[in-house]
């Protein structure tokens, strides 16, 4: 079980990615999108789940019992080529529901001290 | 630019899911789960068969909000919830019909109601968007 102490903390992320065209037309064109200029809304999942995963990982839970529940993306500057970002993972909720255990992480993509996308994935841990 | 009213029905697109696609999904996206791609794999953890992952769909359902607003670049908010597995047999075009009722229009945006169906059951709930207009 994650340690309660864990939830409202941010785990900032160590290293920097940076987006490129390859990348997003590869997520793009995965998706049928033709218009490649810009990463598809859902892109963020990319980096976002990563830096998630290490968090959650590291603080106990079994990755091989995880299923999506939940999932949302704000965007505030579309992510384009080039954008070197960095990914703060806050766990923002913990709560066991008939044994499983529902993990909600907000994701913060983050380029030149803005936030471009947070991405919020719900994720269950299954009993 | 296309005018958006509370309440219109926008039309209805459709998207067809295989085993190829979702192998290059995994690629693209980093998410390698077998249960995604090995069908004896997603057998023996107790799933019916191969299932789609669930951002491949909403991915798809994405692309459908980027074509409607016009472009990727005026989608502002964007969430599902994964309530049905899409199961992806072999040899198998699953169709995924997407379509969106506006929802609140300001001077700047709009909200999106997304509807996500396969073999008449929805596999995404509580789906919406926010697009800039």
């Amino acid at each position: 079980m994650l340690n309660p102490d864990l939830v409202g903390r941010t785990f900032p992320g160590t290293k920097s990615t940076t987006i490129t065209q390859e990348s997003i037309e590869a997520f793009a064109l995965a998706l049928g999108e033709s218009n490649l200029q810009v990463a598809p809304p859902t892109y963020a999942i990319t980096i976002s789940l990563e830096q998630s995963q290490s968090v959650l990982v590291d603080s106990g839970l079994d990755w091989s019992r995880v299923v999506h529940g939940d999932q949302r993306f704000a965007i505030n500057k579309p992510l384009v080529a080039g954008m070197q970002i960095t990914c703060n993972s806050t766990i923002e909720s913990a709560r066991v529901v008939a044994g499983n255990e529902i993990v909600t992480v907000r994701s913060d993509l983050i380029e030149s001290d803005e936030v471009a996308v947070s991405s919020w994935s719900t994720l269950v841990f299954r009993a | 630019m296309s005018t958006f009213i509370t309440g219109q029905e926008l039309p209805a697109k459709s998207f067809f899911i295989n085993r190829a696609a979702l192998v290059t999904y995994a690629h693209a996206s980093g998410d390698q789960n077998p249960i995604h791609q090995n069908e004896e794999f997603a057998r023996s953890v107790g799933l019916e068969n191969v299932i789609a992952h669930g951002m491949y769909t909403m991915g798809l359902v994405g692309q459908y909000i980027s074509e409607v607003a016009g472009g990727s670049v005026k989608v502002q908010e964007f969430s599902a919830r994964f309530t049905k597995p899409v199961v992806v047999p072999a040899d198998v075009d699953v169709e995924l019909i997407v379509s969106a009722v506006v929802g609140e229009v300001s001077e700047t945006s709009a909200k999106l109601e997304v509807t996500a169906i396969c073999n008449d059951v929805k596999v995404l709930g509580m789906t919406k968007a926010v697009i800039s207009l």
